[in-house]
């Protein structure tokens, strides 16, 4: 069966830690880790990449633009 | 495990090319970042980048300038609508929109902003309605909810003291010279998609001379409602829409 999966990856300097993309992650893939970024945020970790389906949903809601998304359909 | 590579054939969404590299001074979770980036996506997917002239208000957006790379003026306070029109008069064929929070639009630019639909002119005014002054520290605005407890409002915004919270979109729907009055918001990936296709038919609407388009973007700050971002999202969600409710209020375009 065909399986759509997704991962992104976070521009870790520019994330302010705000949790906005957190809370709209349909599969519930991602949070704020523990370490923080040069200006002190704690950026944004996947914590289950293998359930990412790529919606990039993240990415829209981010007001700093630091999410890309891809995504890849297996046969 | 399947793993999906990180290379560009399997990328489905970035930063838009047209916001800068620049780290965006806007608090953490602030609804200014994610407008920008919408405008940014769509001057670039209509190939507007240097059709369009955009003008950036007093207020946290001041530096919008800094973060879309297109040309821009800013404004003195409250008075983007009269520079927008002596622009789109001299270049009619381009895109011209204002970009004003709440107390520039409907507190010290009111007069602007009135006259500007009044003459219908041919530009698109985006409003970002977040209730409050945030670049000077949380006073209360005129778009502030009854109750509402800002910096200047410290016990809630009273109806004897303070007035009543006065609906700009309404206000725009009512003019003959306007086209197209929306309002929506940006805290989930859906209502990004709904403002983002709004604000292109405002754009086309300007590039077609159709009269004034005048779209609202009901806004969270988080500074100034000391609340977290994911809280002021859950705040705006239960407290702003039903003051200000979302969808179209004119669409003669
Ligand atoms: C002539 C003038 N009066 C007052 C100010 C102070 N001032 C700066 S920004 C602002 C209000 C900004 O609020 P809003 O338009 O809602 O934008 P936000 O910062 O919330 O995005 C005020 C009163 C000023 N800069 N110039
Ligand atoms: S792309 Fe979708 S599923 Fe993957 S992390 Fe972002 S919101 Fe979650
Ligand atoms: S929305 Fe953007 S800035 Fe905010 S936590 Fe997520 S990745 Fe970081
Ligand atoms: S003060 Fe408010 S409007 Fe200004 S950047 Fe911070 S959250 Fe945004």
């Amino acid at each position: 069966m065909a399986k759509i999966k997704g991962t992104i990856e976070v521009d870790i300097q520019k994330c302010k830690g705000c949790a906005v993309c957190v809370s709209v992650c349909p599969t519930k893939v991602i949070e704020l880790g523990a370490k923080v970024n040069d200006k002190g945020y704690n950026y944004v970790v996947m914590l289950n990449e293998d359930d990412c389906i790529g919606c990039a949903g993240c990415a829209m809601v981010c007001p700093d633009s630091v999410i890309t998304v891809y995504k890849k359909k297996f046969e | 495990m399947m793993k999906v590579e990180k290379i560009s054939e399997n990328m489905v969404y970035q930063k838009p090319r047209l916001i800068t590299n620049n780290t965006m001074h806007y608090c953490p979770g602030c609804s200014h970042g994610t407008v920008h980036k919408i405008v940014a996506e769509l001057i670039d997917e209509m190939g507007l980048e240097d059709n369009a002239v955009a003008v950036s208000p007093v207020g946290c957006s001041v530096l919008a300038y800094n973060y879309i790379d297109i040309d821009w003026v800013q404004a003195a306070h409250g008075r983007a609508p009269a520079i927008a029109t002596a622009l789109k008069r001299l270049m009619p064929d381009r895109l011209v929109f204002t970009y004003q929070g709440d107390g520039d639009l409907a507190a010290i630019g009111t007069a602007e902003t009135i006259h500007s639909l009044v003459r219908g002119e041919n530009i698109v005014i985006i409003f970002i309605n977040n209730a409050i002054y945030g670049m000077t520290g949380g006073q209360m605005a005129p778009t502030t909810l009854i109750g509402q407890k800002t910096a200047t409002t410290p016990y809630g915004r009273d109806t004897a003291l303070n007035g009543f919270p006065y609906k700009m979109g309404e206000i725009a729907a009512m003019m003959p010279g306007v086209t197209y009055v929306t309002r929506q918001s940006v805290d989930k990936p859906a209502a990004v998609r709904a403002a983002k296709k709004a604000i292109k038919k405002a754009f086309e609407n300007s590039i077609g001379c159709k009269g004034t388009s005048f779209v609202e973007i009901v806004a969270t700050c988080n500074s100034g409602w000391k609340l977290s971002p994911v809280a002021s999202n859950d705040w705006m969600r239960e407290n702003m829409f039903p003051e200000y409710p979302l969808g179209d209020l004119k669409n003669n375009g």
